[in-house]
């Protein structure tokens, strides 16, 4: 298989890898580089596990191949805290336990991360359907809606 | 109660929302060898003869095995599985041989390569034809299998268990009814479909230790399941199990570890790998059974019923080691929260060439309880009674009595279903969609379960102190997600008087964590719960025990409080209870005690097998917990889209030891009973799974979340700690059959199978005009 020398940026951090054509962004994360925060629930662009911020975007990184990481710029679960200090979202997140077994916690925040940078404010309705990626087995959505909500009445994403 | 009964912060939250919990398939482990699996493509076959040697020659392949390599057969309650397949793969899918190679690429290219010949056999795809006298036989053998005493396999059929129950005399009964009716029902196997998919490592030790990181529920069930197949005594097999990502009983029993298992010991040293794909989810998991139920009622004239006589036929899919005690436990619940004098029900477990049926949320509950609650509408309608008044009138009461028997002494049915119909305003009519070709409707249904487990199911819990007065909670008991790890930090925190801060919890490593028979059957809370009480108290009396030589009284006058030893008459004298950590120093500078560690063992105290004949026990389980939901639906005559538009969940919790918590359970069990009432279902063709992917099956998403709306009743659990009982399973048992209720009631169409499907919605509003 051929491959491809890629520089990218995780958390602002510099990689430089040598990548097989094949590999995903998914796997580059978890296996090549430790970063197991980003979960893999399909692997096919289905459930949001493994969500994470591309160059200001919120997408499936199972998706991403390899070799188009070139000069991208990747967001992960890992790099919403600063040092120890939780980023309010996730502090939302816990306070309104919008979490149960934690598997899709990482995608869900990785994508409300996202929704509310574009729009700070958004609409029950708006929540809903940005997250509509995003699946949880066992919350049943509610108190992630919540959370979400919360953070953003805060006014924590205003520009 | 200080901490009991507040919604403190999970113990886990801060770990997993910054992505540092580690779940199974995070470990990092050097040089891993990576697993793959070849599979029957039939769903009934004879193996002829199996080939590995071209896949031994692959360049990176490291070892090869195959069903000859381990013939000892496994399993919880009846020992009848094979983690490969041997002589006969009795599903699509059955594992035949798998391979442990350098990377996985390379395993998938060497399962290729192995060649299997096979004769395909006549297969069985429906229980009620695996009943038949002239099926073919699934497990020819199977009256020599090793079984738990308990189960009653049948020689010479597909039928692994009949669970018989007699109860006074229901032909009587139905001789002298008013009314009879006669209602059949169909629920389609399911997938449990965890977001984290089942991971598992195994390494072997030249030193002959073996190792096992697993996604699983039960880490010391597994082990000993695994000690037994593959000849280990206890203490050379560890089993290690960090955070769950989901597991609502598929990873309860023993799954991917039989199959690492083998290839881990060919290859000593080498910590072998398998993570299940979504495709392998969907297909080779544990499923949740299929079921054929059909329910006989006699009512007299005030609408009470008189007797019940049930049949159920279970799907249990190739191997039911695990599903004979799921019968068995819809047989002891068989006719829901009901008082019922006359009861005749026949439970049966049928081999079928299907997937491998197992415990999933509810445990048999949310099946037998799609029909029970629809049947009750249903009887309701014709008798020209209320569906509320039918359970007003039948359901069960303080002092009543189950179908095993069992005195109910503490029942909350009545004031849930008060609550929930308030709730929901169930003597309101909806209000108007707005649109004509949209109609609404509400339903609401009940529903019991109990911990369904042996009678001498066990669970220990170890408490230690440090030296500054934190301590660090031993036990085994699992947190999945449903949050044990924060209840039992309350539980003990309440009993020693200090912040849940100052308690860490450790769970899920058999070698370091005592034992705890399983996470499953909504047990911890309360099993583990009182080991966690009995531990903390027995540190406690220890702490006092030397404290009464420190403070120069007699330990009735001391008790803890805050973290510290206070005097009952003298409360300001006060000595901190880390003071007594390691033992006490005595003014001369000895020595007394010592560290100190608190221990719980408890057993459910006489919990009593049912007898052979009748089925009937004076307390089969520990407790029953029961509630009721509402649901309010809209419906697209157009489309025959079903839209929940709200649910309603009232359920008695005994005593709620984390509100947030509770709701969190509460809310994500309406939402996932919704999923099974109008879009779940493993489609099967021949035994082959049609849709194993999260597009084809649909579980609910963010869209189709309904206005949820958690009340509870606490009735207290005289055993239980704190007064706490079960609740994770029963919150997702009445959801189905309160949306079919009221979608009944909303377009007149009674279905009596799941899913609701539009185009199955839609047929059959056309059927009706
Ligand atoms: S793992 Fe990427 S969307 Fe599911
Ligand atoms: S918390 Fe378990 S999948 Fe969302």
């Amino acid at each position: 298989m051929k491959e491809y020398l890629v520089k990218f940026f995780v958390n602002d951090e510099p990689i430089e890898l040598r990548v097989p054509a094949n590999r995903t962004l998914l796997s580059v994360l978890r296996e090549d580089l430790a970063l197991t925060g980003t979960k893999e629930g399909c692997g096919a662009g289905e459930c949001g596990a493994c969500t994470v911020i591309v160059d200001g975007k919120a997408v499936n990184a199972c998706l991403i191949l390899a070799p188009e990481l070139d000069g991208m710029h990747i967001e992960t679960v890992e790099g919403l805290a600063k040092g120890s200090q939780i980023s309010p979202l996730q502090e939302s997140f816990i306070e309104h336990m919008a979490l149960q077994c934690g598997f899709c916690t990482p995608g869900m925040l990785m994508s409300a991360e996202s929704l509310l940078r574009d729009n700070p404010h958004p609409t029950r309705d708006e929540i809903k359907k940005a997250m509509s990626g995003n699946l949880c087995r066992c919350t049943g959505y509610k108190k992630i809606v919540e959370a979400i909500e919360a953070v953003a009445e805060k006014g924590v994403y205003d520009k | 109660m200080r901490v009991v009964g507040t919604s403190v912060e999970r113990l886990d939250a801060i770990k997993k929302v910054t992505g540092s919990a580690q779940f199974a398939d995070d470990i990092q482990f050097s040089r891993p060898l990576f697993a793959q699996v070849k599979r029957s493509p039939y769903a009934h076959a004879k193996i002829l003869k199996i080939d590995t040697s071209k896949a031994e020659q692959l360049y990176g392949v490291r070892c090869v095995i195959t069903g000859e390599y381990y013939k000892k057969r496994a399993g919880l309650y009846l020992e009848d599985k094979n983690f490969l397949a041997v002589g006969t793969a009795k599903f699509k899918g059955e594992p035949v041989a798998a391979v442990a190679a350098e990377s996985k690429e390379i395993a998938e290219e060497a399962c290729k390569l192995i060649e299997v010949e096979y004769e395909e056999l006549p297969a069985v795809f429906d229980s009620l034809d695996g009943m038949k006298p002239d099926a073919p036989l699934i497990h020819p053998d199977l009256h020599t299998y090793k079984v738990a005493p308990i189960f009653y396999p049948q020689k010479g059929t597909n039928i692994s268990h009949h669970y018989v129950l007699r109860k006074g005399d229901a032909e009587k009964a139905f001789k002298e009814a008013y009314k009879t009716f006669d209602n059949s029902f169909y629920i389609p196997h399911v997938q449990h479909v965890p977001i984290e998919p089942h991971a598992c490592t195994a390494q072997y030790m030249p030193d002959g230790e073996l190792c096992i990181w697993a996604a699983c529920q039960s880490p010391f069930a597994v082990r000993r399941a695994l000690a037994e197949t593959f000849d280990f005594p206890l203490n050379k097999i560890r089993v290690i199990s960090k955070a769950v990502g989901g597991g609502f009983g598929c990873k309860a029993g023993t799954t991917l570890e039989g199959i690492v298992i083998p290839l881990a010991m060919l290859c000593p040293g080498r910590p072998v790998k398998l993570t299940y794909t979504r495709e392998d989810e969907f297909q080779y998991a544990y499923v949740r059974q299929g079921l054929h139920i059909r329910i006989q009622t006699a009512v007299n004239k005030d609408g009470k019923i008189i007797g019940s006589k049930n049949v159920l036929a279970w799907d249990g899919g190739a191997y039911t080691e695990y599903g004979v005690n799921i019968v068995k436990a819809a047989g002891w619940g068989c006719v829901g929260p009901y008082d019922i004098e006359n009861i005749a029900t026949d439970s049966y477990c049928v081999y079928t060439n299907h997937p491998v049926g197992g415990p999933y949320r509810g445990f048999g509950m949310s099946e037998i309880h799609f029909a029970i609650e629809q049947n009750l509408d249903m009887v309701a309608n014709e008798m020209g009674i209320s569906p509320l008044d039918i359970r007003r009138i039948n359901g069960i009461r303080p002092g009543g009595v189950s179908a095993t028997g069992q005195v109910i002494d503490v029942a909350g049915y009545q004031e849930c279903l008060e609550k929930a119909a308030a709730l929901i305003e169930y003597d309101k009519p909806c209000e108007p969609s707005g649109n004509p070709r949209k109609v609404r409707g509400k339903g609401l249904a009940g529903g019991w379960k109990a911990p369904s487990m042996p009678t001498d199911a066990q669970s220990s819990v170890i408490i230690r102190m440090n030296e500054d007065g934190t301590f660090i909670l031993l036990c085994s008991c699992h947190d999945m997600g449903q949050g044990s790890d924060t209840v039992m930090a309350q539980i003990a925190a309440e009993t020693l008087t200090v912040d849940v801060s100052k308690i860490t919890v450790r769970t899920g490593d058999t070698d370091h964590t005592p034992y705890e028979w399983q996470t499953v059957a909504s047990r911890s809370t309360y099993c583990a719960g009182n080991a966690t009480k009995l531990a903390a108290e027995d540190l406690r009396d220890k702490i006092l025990e030397v404290a009464q030589i420190k403070m120069g009284t007699w330990k009735k006058d001391l008790y803890l409080e805050d973290g510290y030893v206070r005097r009952v008459f003298y409360p300001d004298i006060k000595v901190p209870i880390s003071t007594f950590a390691l033992g006490l120093m005595l003014p001369d500078q000895s020595g007394i005690a010592g560290p100190m560690i608190g221990v719980g063992s408890y057993t459910v105290p006489n919990n009593i097998a049912a007898d052979i004949k009748t089925g009937l026990s004076p307390k089969p389980v520990a407790f029953w917990t029961m509630g009721v939901n509402g649901a309010e639906v809209e419906v697209d005559l157009d489309t025959g889209k079903v839209k929940v538009l709200k649910m309603v969940s009232v359920f008695d919790a005994g005593k709620v030891i984390n509100p947030q918590m509770y709701e969190g359970q509460a809310e994500g069990a309406m939402v996932q009973a919704m999923g099974t009432a109008l879009w779940e279902e493993l489609k099967l063709k021949e035994g082959k799974v049609m849709n194993p992917s999260f597009v084809d099956y649909k579980i609910p998403t963010f869209d189709d979340m309904p206005e949820l709306i958690v009340e509870v009743v606490e009735n207290a659990e005289p055993t239980g700690p704190y007064g706490a009982r079960g609740i994770g399973e029963i919150v997702m048992v009445p959801g189905a059959p309160a949306i079919a209720n009221a979608v009944a009631n909303a377009t007149g169409v009674r279905f009596t199978r799941m899913p609701l499907m539009p185009d199955v919605v839609l047929a059959a509003l056309k059927a009706k005009k």
